[in-house]
């Protein structure tokens, strides 16, 4: 009896402090492995791996994946994939290409460096994006193909209509203000970095603050205030300490020296300046928290997850499910096109073979991420933790000298092994039958 | 308790069918239902019962005939018209997103939303504690996928959705079927209580004791004809068994 008594008194509170933290086990897990594998590069590299310059860099290679690992989530939680995201980058990067430098310049007449090309430019990305997502969409939901065909058409098909839109050729040198996206040529700076960041610790504060208030307001039970304050305080640290890494890098002072000149101003002995947050990692940020909110909050969300849970309860509460896929593929698409503006911003030309094999990266983020290909489940943090994920594992990689070659052995070894991992996971924790 | 059924009814479908390919699902079948009354719908599998009910619950369209409500034809043509007149459907194999709680089950399609346009969980939760608190006081599992509830709580998860929404029609496609004892008497004395408050109930049944116990009226099916609909103090359950099985109406036979 007293033996009885002795495990339960043992493992009661350990329980019970995951659960007042209420603490996703799956993220702990992802982040437990996403730290072992940056500290075994950081001892390989000699601590180069984890340099303010090395985590800069392996961030805005993260971007375009990553947003539209966002995307595929809600595509394979629907039940569907699509597999010609890359395809669809590289027609969006064709496009906005062919508007900035032939379209307006020549068709319009409009001289190079015109502040209304990079707005037009990235507006018919989008568009086009959205368009081909949607015609996806209405193709899988409305007319019954597998949307792996689908866009497995779609992958051959937008891969050579973007051939055929720029001619075969690589378009270069792009707009000035359009490459403000690509990450380096366009960071906000230590004060306007340092200002956003503060602001969405205000904006996290209030959101978990008024989350709080809600449960309390009906007489929920709600974590202890110690527990909040804490898994508060860790996500603020998280996000302040992040900010001055990239605060910390420095701009080189030849291409300071560059900056002031083009303002007609000579730079000041020993002046220096940090990066500060790229405005495409901002980008990546506000999509991640839209994307969120939407899946959380909106009844687009609640109908895809409904959709993917259970079709056929779907259709029966009254959700327009084939409608709800053509919106998913749309979706999808725009983010394509706002990741094409990544891509080619930040390799700062369009080439022909741009997000090539983009589509195994981004499901392989969402499906490392904790998304499951039955459907039904799936979150936006956990995609671009997968994106995030398998970026600095090819980067590290890289930096330790492990031929291309194996380095994809391993990419895919790790997409594998994860998904197995995970499996057996839901398992032991019951969410599986 | 009596049934008034002087007055228009509740429903009427009037002369309704359907084919599927060759197959004539439903052929030229007339049913109704007055307030209060709890109709049961009997017939062999595919006799053309759950084709009827999704007629009426729109997962189908008919190929012809006539939709009343409370005497107004109406057109049903997909489950949001049906919802809108207030017909609310229990499936049989329980139409449930397994992925979500209880409370963005019941209120799926119709979610309760803040100002803002947002999903108001925390209402939601409230509400469905509420009227959980009526239906199945021993319900806990508020905050899990309804993927860990066992079959009742499941049960009354459907029928709470239902129930709240003021459903004036409600279709119950073998709703014991999956249950145990004491759950199954639990929905019995919800049917009563629902009967009660003026709702007309379809009730498609397997046991004939359930459907002798709980219903006004039995109406019977067979290859997708109507064979007839009795009160159930003028037949036996021998009558009721020759009308599924034969097809025929001993009382029409007699008359």
């Amino acid at each position: 009896m007293s033996d009885v008594a002795g495990t339960g008194a043992g493992t009661t509170p350990k329980r019970s402090l995951m659960a007042q933290l209420e603490i996703d086990t799956r993220l702990l897990g992802m982040l437990g492995a996403f730290a072992l594998l940056c500290l075994v590069f950081t001892v390989v590299t000699g601590g180069t791996f984890l340099s303010a310059r090395n985590i800069f860099n392996i961030t805005i290679q993260t971007v375009s994946v990553a947003l539209m690992a966002t995307g595929m989530v809600f595509v394979i939680v629907t039940r569907h994939i699509d597999l010609s995201v890359g395809s669809v980058l590289a027609m969006c990067s064709a496009v906005m290409a062919v508007v900035q430098t032939q379209w307006l310049p020549q068709g319009l007449g409009l001289p190079l460096g015109h502040w209304l090309i990079a707005p037009a430019a990235i507006l018919a990305g989008l568009a086009v994006g959205t368009a081909i997502g949607a015609f996806h969409g209405y193709l899988a939901g409305y007319q019954g193909i597998p949307s792996f065909i689908v866009t497995l058409g779609g992958l051959l098909i937008w891969r050579n209509v973007s051939w055929y839109t720029t001619g075969g050729q690589t378009v270069a040198p792009l707009d000035r203000t359009l490459l403000m996206f690509g990450g380096s040529e366009g960071t906000l700076g230590p004060t306007w970095s340092w200002v956003i960041a503060i602001l969405a610790c205000v904006v996290a504060v209030a959101a978990i603050w008024s989350a709080r208030a809600g449960k309390a307001r009906h007489g929920f039970p709600v974590k202890p205030v110690w527990a909040e304050a804490a898994m508060t305080a860790i996500l603020l640290a998280a996000v302040l300490g992040f900010t001055a890494i990239l605060n910390s890098y420095l701009i080189p002072s030849a291409k300071l020296e560059r900056m002031f000149e083009a303002r007609g101003e000579t730079m000041p002995e020993g002046f220096t300046l940090g990066h500060g947050l790229p405005i495409s990692v901002l980008i990546l940020i506000v999509v991640a928290v839209a994307m969120t909110v939407i899946a959380r909050k909106t009844r687009l969300g609640r109908y895809i997850f409904a959709t993917g849970g259970n079709p056929d309860a779907a259709e029966l509460s009254g959700i327009n499910t084939r409608w709800l896929t053509v919106k998913v593929f749309a979706l999808m698409g725009f983010l394509c096109g706002l990741s094409a503006l990544v891509a080619q911003a930040r390799l700062q030309s369009h080439a022909n073979d741009i997000g090539t094999l983009d589509e195994l990266r981004v499901i392989a983020a969402a499906v490392i991420g904790g998304t499951a290909l039955a459907g039904g489940i799936g979150t936006i943090y956990g995609a671009i933790l997968g994106a995030l994920i398998m970026q600095s594992l090819q980067s590290g990689m890289g930096m330790v000298g492990v031929d291309t070659p194996f380095q994809n052995i391993v990419v895919g070894a790790v997409l594998v092994i994860a998904v197995w991992i995970d499996i057996i996971y839901r398992k032991r924790s019951g969410a599986m039958k | 308790m009596t049934v008034n059924r002087s007055g228009t009814p509740l429903l009427e479908m009037r002369d309704i069918s359907i084919a599927f390919g060759g197959v004539r699902a439903v052929d030229h079948v007339t049913v109704d239902l007055y307030p209060g009354e709890v109709v049961g719908l009997l017939g062999h599998n595919g006799a053309g019962k759950s084709t009827l009910i999704k007629i009426l619950s729109g997962a189908y369209k008919a190929d012809s005939g006539d939709i009343f409500v409370e005497g107004r034809k109406v057109e049903i043509n997909n489950p949001r018209d049906a919802r809108s007149h207030n017909i609310e459907t229990i499936y049989q194999t329980l139409a449930l997103a397994d992925n979500l709680d209880a409370a963005s089950n019941l209120f799926l399609g119709r979610e309760l939303t803040t100002p803002f346009g947002l999903v108001d969980d925390a209402r939601m939760e409230a509400e469905t504690r509420r009227i959980m608190g009526r239906l199945n006081p021993n319900f806990r599992k508020f905050a899990e996928p309804v993927k860990a509830l066992s079959g009742g709580q499941r049960q009354s998860v459907a029928i709470a959705r239902a129930v709240y929404f003021n459903a004036r029609i409600l279709i119950m496609d073998e709703p014991t079927a999956a249950l145990g004892v004491h759950e199954t008497a639990m929905v019995a004395e919800l049917i009563r209580e629902l009967k009660a408050q003026g709702l007309g109930i379809f009730l498609i049944s397997h046991d004939i004791h359930d459907v002798m116990g709980l219903c006004d009226r039995v109406t019977v099916m067979k290859n997708g004809k109507l064979v007839g609909s009795e009160r159930v103090e003028d037949v036996t359950e021998d009558d009721i068994l020759s009308m599924i099985i034969l097809g025929k109406n001993p009382r029409r036979e007699a008359a």
